[in-house]
Order: structure tokens, then sequence, then C-alpha cells
């Protein structure tokens, strides 16, 4: 599903180029579910955002589905990312003049799709909000908002789905909570995910783990979870 | 893309009023253009419904000399046809009330039986019009009775006869209210105009026949075989179809001069647009990259806000055109004394369906230039901070350059578009061009400055509140352009009127006669001037007028030269009656500008010296030493062109267009006018009721009169000028509110964190008035400044005056302007008193 060869990431700051990812290969079979840890710093977010095509590398390759991510202009990724590519995002990002159902419309309206209002209904109603579709994001607490935020990265039959910090800004129980309904859609949807974190406990709850520091690969191993 | 349809339509849900306030800049200019274009039109067709009743027939004659012979004839036979014809002579007398003595300047209308052929004349009473005829009775304008203080009923004394006033007209066809301003008017039935003995020699009238023509008539192949004996005859003729024209044409000039008004609101609301949508894209940044990472394209992101745009835009149009017609309503008032119709207001679709498209045009080509930004928004915003919000732009982005030349040509379309020839709407734009660019440069240099000042000795409110002058993403370019450019149109009508004012008082004030005598015979010369003495006053000037026309010139006749010249064969220079003077010495008033001043004895061919006005020389394309021949009544007087004169027309004294020696016309048949100077207002009123009392045929005019005549016009006029420069203050309030709104939230933010700094609400409070008392004063003098420029350009090349700048009524304007700009400030900040610090926290 995911192929990352020789990953390398240089940022130019003042007069000084900064490499703030070197070298990063491995490849992410179909229904995986990955986390990758590092400290603050350490170029996972870099990372993430090379292989989910926001961003492109200074060298090396990312193939997401067999389409070399590398190569394609910025519209083409994007299109790409309507019609493959999940995300949960540490603090929502949901588009706040939009209610909930709205919400997870978005990337199912985008791509023409017709039964856009009744997959979103019955997303919702999976996460639990059957009751709030009408609601707009500041009348939803946040665990609420994110359960939003990851029916909306499920419209679309994603192949992937990644996901920043989802229990970043949340509290311990409702955090629990998220990463259990991600498993259950990985279960269930047989979508690939890739989650960026800090906390190694929830690295653990996954099935394998990529540690990252000072923009390298130093570890690559499957968990007790497995 | 009816997904992205109804996304535009949800994610607007709490930008409407934002995006409302700033299309709002264009609804003034919408609504001006919309108001002119719907009352020109109303107007051409009441023109067209009305203009028989204008011409007052469907074909007019009119000459300046009682009708030739053949003229006469032609006339006979066609009322022996049966044909409907009426006449009217118009000539200036003086009108008394015998009773108080009280004399009064007037315009007589002579009118024959069946005037008018088309249209209702109004009287009060009514229907008295017919009765004129029945006996010495006279109708009069209500400003008539007022100023000589008579009544229905009273006598009348015009020339040598007596008439009774039956009654006042309210409504006549084909005269504009503003007529009456410049010459009250007396109507009599043109069979008593013998017993005034007021059209003696020399006297000036004017000679109108209007005849109706069977139903399906066409007028102007009706009179066209009758023409060339019209032409020898010296008439002029008009058609109904001519008079419909010209009108049309005129009211075509009036509406595109308002209309340039109009059209200017239009782009500088579009600059407004421009200035709110940008802050708009700054806010959306965050959403657009969340639509970026779900798939959409940077096409299907301009799309959904350009939607939105021109959805707000169609709303501020449409309530521009709204406006519009409601201000259509309001413009009859204005404008009506300066029309000869009564005009009827109507919705015209056309001008309202213009409006809205020409505003939802200027709306979205302004909006899509911030908007283009947005395709470059990063999705990689949504994981970090610290990326850049929006790419940098792509030199060989070809959308921006297409938006670019969108712009450009919508600006030069919509000046050629209002212009009357693409060498004027050219020209127009390169005006608005260079007023914006001046504008735009001025508020460059405020940037300069306000950078070095704000590191200056101040107090550190004042430093901050100057600071956000030159602070990335401030507005102080719009606010600029829209305060200086209301108060450069504003400060340019008040100076150019303020000037041309200044000019006539000081033109009446070098002129050294305050009274002047006309239609003096040969024989009552000396009485008039021994008149004059006996009241204590001074006789300046005695002026002989001696009428003629011209025979032929080097050895032409008139139609021959007018050929070999290139000159119309019906040229008016060649064809009219001139009033001309002989002397021996040039008078103040004038200047030899080519040749010499000459009273010597004819030359060896018997021409005598002549001495002709410049502008008639040039119009008639004669040079030094060119012969011209004179038929003064009948007797031909051989002249040659000695020296051309530069003449200061309005001087209140005699000036001639063509000047003899004193031995070339000293025996013709001449009447006189006689300047005279009197030190006080009541001697000339005494001086004027003795005069007609002894000389009933002998007009006067005073100084008096003419500059109450001119501040009676002035001052209707002025309303109009007023209801400009209130429409141009106005313009820049939606525009300056849309500017300074479009930085709510970063002064918003700035004032939370200054207040957990330790700022108190009285120091954010002076901040805020720093920084737009700032920009209300740079930006209204720069206006200030640009006006200068533009009054001096149109005194100096339209109206040919000198310019005075008038600092006292420009500098008022621009303290407006400034007041304006803080009051908006402050009313569009109003919630940096409000917010806590504890917002800070919350963020």
């Amino acid at each position: 599903m995911l192929v990352a060869r020789s990953l390398t990431k240089t940022f130019t700051s003042g007069a000084h180029p900064l490499t703030v990812l070197r070298d990063v290969s491995f490849d992410v079979p179909d229904g995986a579910f990955v986390a990758i840890v590092g400290p603050s710093g350490s170029g996972k977010t870099t990372l993430l955002g090379l292989l989910a095509g926001l961003d492109t590398p200074t060298s090396g390759e990312v193939l997401l589905d067999g389409a070399p991510l590398h190569r394609l202009d910025e519209d083409a990724r994007a299109k790409l990312r309507g019609d493959k590519v999940g995300f949960v995002f540490q603090s929502f990002q949901l588009i706040p003049t939009l209610t909930a159902l709205e919400n997870v419309q978005v990337p199912l309206e985008l791509r023409g799709d017709r039964g856009a209002a009744a997959r979103a209904r019955g997303l919702l109603e999976r996460v639990g909000l059957g009751a709030r579709l009408d609601h707009h994001p500041t009348q939803l607490s946040g665990g609420e908002q994110q359960r939003v935020a990851i029916a909306r990265a499920f419209a679309n039959h994603p192949k992937v789905l990644f996901a920043d910090e989802p229990t970043g800004n949340l509290d311990g129980a409702t955090g629990d909570n998220i990463v259990a309904l991600l498993h259950e859609l990985n279960r269930d949807e047989g979508t690939t995910i890739v989650l960026v974190t800090h906390d190694a406990a929830l690295a653990e709850r996954t099935q394998r783990v990529l540690r990252v520091r000072d923009g390298a690969l130093v570890e690559d191993r499957a968990t007790q979870a497995r | 893309m009816l997904a992205l349809l109804r996304l535009a339509w949800r994610e607007s849900r709490t930008a409407r009023r934002k995006l409302l306030l700033y299309m709002s800049s264009i609804a003034l200019g919408v609504a001006a253009l919309v108001a002119i274009d719907s009352f020109a039109a109303n107007t051409t067709r009441a023109v067209r419904e009305q203009s028989r009743a204008i011409l007052g027939g469907d074909v007019a004659i009119s000459s300046r000399q009682e009708y030739a012979e053949p003229v006469v004839t032609l006339l006979d036979s066609l009322r022996g046809a049966g044909l409907p014809i009426a006449e009217v002579t118009t000539f200036a007398s003086m009108a008394t009330i015998p009773s108080s003595g009280n004399t009064r300047l007037t315009q007589i209308r002579a009118v024959s039986p069946g005037f008018p052929l088309y249209g209702d004349v109004v009287t009060r009473p009514a229907g008295v019009w017919p009765a004129l005829a029945d006996g010495p009775r006279a109708l009069v304008d209500p400003a008539l009775l007022i100023a000589l203080d008579a009544e229905i009923g009273d006598s009348i004394a015009l020339g040598y006869a007596r008439f009774e006033i039956a009654g006042v007209i309210t409504q006549i066809p084909g005269d504009p209210g503003v007529a009456a301003t410049v010459g009250p008017r007396v109507f009599i039935a043109d069979r008593w105009v013998d017993s005034t003995r007021l059209l003696t020699f020399g006297s000036r009238a004017e000679f109108e026949t209007v005849i109706r023509l069977p139903e399906g008539t066409a007028p102007g192949r009706w009179i066209a075989p009758l023409r060339p004996r019209l032409r020898t005859g010296g008439v002029r003729v008009e058609t109904v179809v001519q008079r419909e024209n010209d009108l049309a044409d005129g009211i075509s000039q009036l509406s595109k001069f308002i209309g340039v008004v109009g059209l200017v609101a239009l782009l500088l609301g579009g600059i407004g647009v421009a200035s709110g949508v940008h802050a708009f894209v700054q806010r959306k940044v965050e959403t657009v990259a969340i639509l970026r990472c779900l798939g959409a394209t940077g096409w299907q992101v301009l799309l959904v806000y350009a939607v939105q745009a021109a959805a707000m835009g169609f709303v501020g149009a449409a309530g521009g055109a709204a406006l519009g017609v409601a201000i259509q309503y309001a413009l009859p008032s204005l404008l009506g004394d300066f029309l000869p119709v009564d005009v009827t207001i109507t919705i015209e679709p056309t001008a309202i369906a213009a409006g809205i498209a020409l505003g939802v045009w200027v709306a979205v080509v302004f909006a899509l230039r911030p908007l283009l930004a947005l395709r470059r928004v990063s999705p990689l915003t949504t994981l970090r901070r610290d990326a850049a919000l929006i790419g940098a732009a792509r030199r060989s982005d070809p959308a921006s350059w297409a938006v670019t030349a969108a712009l450009a040509l919508s600006v030069v379309f919509l000046a050629v578009a209002r212009a009357d020839t693409l060498e004027e709407g050219f020209w127009f734009t390169i005006g608005i061009v260079v007023s914006l660019g001046a504008l735009a440069a001025s508020a460059g240099a405020m940037v300069v400055v306000a950078r070095r000042l704000s590191r200056g000795p101040w107090p550190y409110v004042v430093r901050q509140g100057i600071a956000n002058l030159h602070r990335p993403a401030n507005q102080t370019t719009s606010v600029v352009i829209a305060l200086g450019f209301g108060a450069f149109l504003v400060s340019t009508l008040v100076l150019v009127q303020a000037n041309l004012l200044k000019q006539f008082d000081a033109t009446l004030a070098t002129s050294r006669g305050n009274l002047l005598f006309f239609d003096v015979q040969e024989d009552q010369r000396d009485g008039v001037s021994a008149l004059v003495r006996d009241a204590g006053a001074t006789v300046l000037q005695t002026v002989p007028i001696v009428t003629m026309r011209i025979s032929s010139i080097k050895g032409m006749e008139s139609a021959a030269y007018a050929r070999a010249a290139g000159l119309p064969t019906n040229y008016w220079a060649l064809r009219r009656e001139y009033r001309s003077t002989y002397r021996d010495t040039i008078v103040a008033t004038e200047s030899v500008i080519r040749g010499a001043w000459t009273d010597a004895p004819p030359d060896p061919t018997g021409a005598y010296a002549l001495s002709l006005e410049r502008e008639v020389a040039e119009n008639l394309r004669l040079e030094l030493g060119d012969e011209v021949v004179w038929d003064v009544q009948g007797v031909p007087v051989r002249t040659r062109l000695t020296s051309v004169r530069e003449v200061e027309w309005g001087r209140f004294e005699p000036n001639f267009f063509a000047v003899f020696p004193t031995a070339a016309l000293r025996g013709a048949p001449q009447q006189h006018v006689v300047l005279a100077a009197v030190s006080a207002d009541t001697t000339v009123a005494r001086l004027q009721r003795n005069a007609v009392a002894r000389y009933p045929n002998v007009s006067s005019i005073d100084l008096t009169f003419i500059r109450g005549t001119v501040a009676q016009i002035v001052q209707r006029v002025s309303s109009a000028v007023r209801f400009l420069a209130i429409f141009s203050f106005a313009m820049g309030v939606p525009v300056l509110f849309s500017a300074v709104a479009a930085t709510r939230r970063d002064r918003l933010r700035e004032s939370v964190l200054l207040k957990a700094l330790g700022a108190s609400r009285a120091q954010v409070g002076r901040i805020l008035l720093s920084e737009y008392a700032a920009l209300g004063v740079l930006g209204a003098l720069a206006g200030m400044l640009l006006s200068f420029g533009g009054a001096w350009a149109l005194l100096r090349w339209v109206f040919e005056l000198p310019f005075d700048a008038a600092p006292a009524a420009a500098l008022g304007i621009a303290a407006l302007m400034a007041s304006m700009a803080l009051v908006i400030g402050f009313l569009t900040s109003r919630d940096v008193f409000r917010v806590t610090a504890m917002e800070a926290l919350r963020e």
C-alpha cells in the first residue's frame, strides 16, 4: 500500500540547509495499523506529510497504492487524496461553518458522489453521533469533534488513513475511545492506518512501530498487540 | 458542479455579512448609473412624445430679421393650402406698472391665433389663454408679478401700449423652467405689437413660424424641396425630428457627465471589494487547507469562493439598483428646471439590468485577484503551523495575467462606453489611472514616512498607532485611495464652482458701468444722456450701433466664398446680421493682437479700415489685408482687414465683432446704447423708471439684475452640484468601512495582547486615534492636493480661466473627510474596548 524509498527532506533555514529527514525507507502492507513515533522535532510530522502527499521530498520516492506521489503535481495529489486517503488531525480540523453531517459529506461531494448524505449519516451513526447531525463544531465536545473527523476520514472508503496525534487534544478516556474506534474501522473496513504519535503507550496498541529520531528511522518492529 | 455550489452556499454561512459589507462598496456606483441611465431613458422618451409641443409644430422657421419677400410668399401659399400656421415674435423690453412705476426688463412673446399648435397652455386663472387675442391683454410669468409687485387685473405698460394682466402662465410647451429666471415673459397677441411701437429700426427680435403638417407626413421629406427658397431668404429651418435629435443628444451629454461620477464610484467600489476580499482570503486559509487535504483541487477551491463573491456582488448590485430607482424619482426636482419636457418617471428594466450586470462584473473581476491566491494554499498548513500559508505566486501564472488583463480592459471599456468618442474615453481612462496612481503613490510615501516616524521621539501610543500604517497586511493604500478620491472629487467640484463665481464677480467688478440703456433711437440719445446726468450719474459711453450683413469676401459672394474657404454653405458667420459700431480708438475691453488700429481715410481702392474680433476673423478664415464688402441697409461699404482684436466679452460694456472708423458709418442709419455709472441702487431704479416713462421703447439693464439672475441660476445648478458632492462624499463610506473592517481581527488580537501586557482602555483608544487620525489627515490632504491639479486643468482647458486655489474651502472638505475616517475607524473598531485580556488565554 505505502512504499517509502530513501526519503530525504531538506529545508533552507537562513543560509544553512536543514535536513529533517534522512534516507528513510520502509513498506506498509494493505490493512496494516502502523505507528510512527518520535520526540518533538524528530521529523515524524514531516514524514507523515510526505507519505500523505501533502509535501514533496527533496529526494527519494513515495508510492501510495502504486501511484508515485513524488512525480504528481499538487492537483493530481489532491485528487488522489480525495479518492484514496483519509485524514484525522490533532486539532480535528473540521470546517467551522458546516454541520457535522456537512463536514462528513465534503470528500464525497468533491468526488461528485450522489449518495453523499446517506453515507455521511450512516458513518455518523456508526461513530455514535446520529443525534448530532445538524450541530456545528462549536457545539460539540473535543471527543465528539474527533469522531466527526474520523467519520469524515472514512467517508470515501480510503485505502489509507493518516492520523496525526489524534488523541493529542483529548483526555485519557476519550482518547481511548478514539483509538478503539480506529481499530474497529481498521478491522471492519480493511483500511491501512498510519498513526503519528509521541505517546509510546498508544504506539504499542498498534501492530507495528516505526521510530524516528533526528530524521532517521532507528527502529522498525512489530508490537505485542499484533 | 452542483456539489461545489452547495459547498459554496454552506461554507458562506458566517461570511455573508462580511462579504456583503465589502460588496456594498459597489452599491453606490450601481445606484448612480441606474438612476441617471433610467432618468435619461425617461427623458428621451418624454422628448420623443412631446417633441412637437417642444418645437411648437412639425416644422419651425425662424429669423432674427423680418422675413424676406420669398419667405412671406411661401408662407402665404402654405396658409392658402390650409396648413395650420402660427407665429411668435420675441423681443426684449421694459415692462412697467403705471400705478407704481415699478419696471423690469422682460421677454415679450407676441403670439398669433392658434399658438401653440401642439401641447396645452396652463394658466391661472384657468382658461384665459384663448382670450389673449380678444383685447389688449397680457399673460405673465408668476415671477414677474412678484418682481413688479403687481396683481392679476393690474395694468402693465409695454412700450407705448397698455395691457391688462389677465393671468399668469404656469405651464407652456417647450420652455424649461429656468428660462423664466433669465428673463420673465409677457405673452400678448401679435396684433398689438405695432401699438407698442417697440419694434423700431434696429430693434432685436426673433421671428418664428411653426407649421403643423397632416398626420403621417414626414417633416424632413416635406420641407426638403422648400429649403432652397428658404435659404435664400436667410431663415433657419428646423424639423421636429431635428429638435428631437438635438435634445436627445443634449440629454445624452448630461447623462454621460453624471454617469462619469457613477462610473468612478463603481471603480472605487471595486477597490473596496479587492481590499475586503484580500482580508477575507487570509481568514479562509485554514478552511481551504482542509479542503485541499480532502481532495479539492485549486480550481475547485477558487470556484467555491468566487461563487460566494459573485452572489454577494449580485446582492450588493441589486441593492444599489434599488437605491438607484429611488434616486431616479428625486432627479426631476434637481434637474427639472433645465429640461424642456415634463418627465414621467417609470422603471427602466434595461438600465436596471445593465447596472446590476456591471456591478456584478466589477465585483467579480476585482474579487478574483485576491481570490486567485487561494489556489496556492498548502494543505500542509493543516499539519504545520509554521508552513507558509499561501505559496509564493509564480511569475508566469496565466490565470493571474488573465485576471489583470480583464481588470484593465474593464476599466477602459467602462470609460469608453460612457464617453462620446474613443479618444475621450482614452483620456478619461488616463485621468482615472493617473489619479488613482497618484493616490497609491501617496499611500506608498505615507508608509515610508510612517516607518520613520514610528521610531521617533513620540509617546508609545502615537508610535504604535502610526506603526499600524506600515505593518504587514495594512490597509493604508485602500483607505487613502477611498478617502483621497472622495476628497478629490468633492474638492474639485467646489473649487471649480468657487472659481467660476469669483471670476464672474471679478469681471463685473472691473466693469466701469452698471446701467446700460439700449434700443435708444438717434433722436433719443441726447435725452437719455441728459436723464443720466440729471440723476447725478455719469455717462461713460454713448455707442452707435449699425446693423449690416456680409455681402462679399475677397470679391466672392458669401456662398462662393464659403465653398472656396471650405466653410458650410449656410455658415452662421456669413449669414448673420452684424451689429457693429464705429469709433476712432480702441476701448478698455479690447487689445489689438494682429495688425494695427487705424482711423486713416479710405485706401486708394476706397476701402475703409476694418477691425475684427479674433474668433470671428478665425471663423471667416480672414487674414490681414483681405477685403470684405458689407451691406449696410442696402448701401455697400468696402473694407479691408487692418487689425484683429482680443475682446473681454465678460465685461459689462458694449463689445463688437466688427469696428469701423467713424468716416465709414457716421451717416448710416443707427441706434445707440448708453452706458452709465450710477452710484446707488435707488438711483438706478429711479433712472430706469424715468427713462421708460419718457421713452417707452428704450430698455435698460443693470448689473444688479445680472448678478441676481446669475445667482439664481447658480443656486439651481448648485443644488445639482451639491448632490454630486454629497454623493462623492458618500461614495467613500462603504469603501472605507470595507477597508477598515478587513483589519478588524488583527486589531482585536492586538488589543487583547496589549491589555494582557498592561495597556488601559484609554491607551488602546489613543493608539486607534493616532492611526486613524494619521490615515484620515494624510489621505484627505492627498486628495485635496490632487483636486488643485484637477480644478486647475478644468479651468485652464475647459473654461479657459485662471485658477485660484481657494484653500479655505478645500481645507474644510479635507477636514470633513478626515473626520469621516476617524468616525468610521472608531465605529468599526469599537469591540477593542470590549474584549478582555482573557481572550489571549483562550486562544
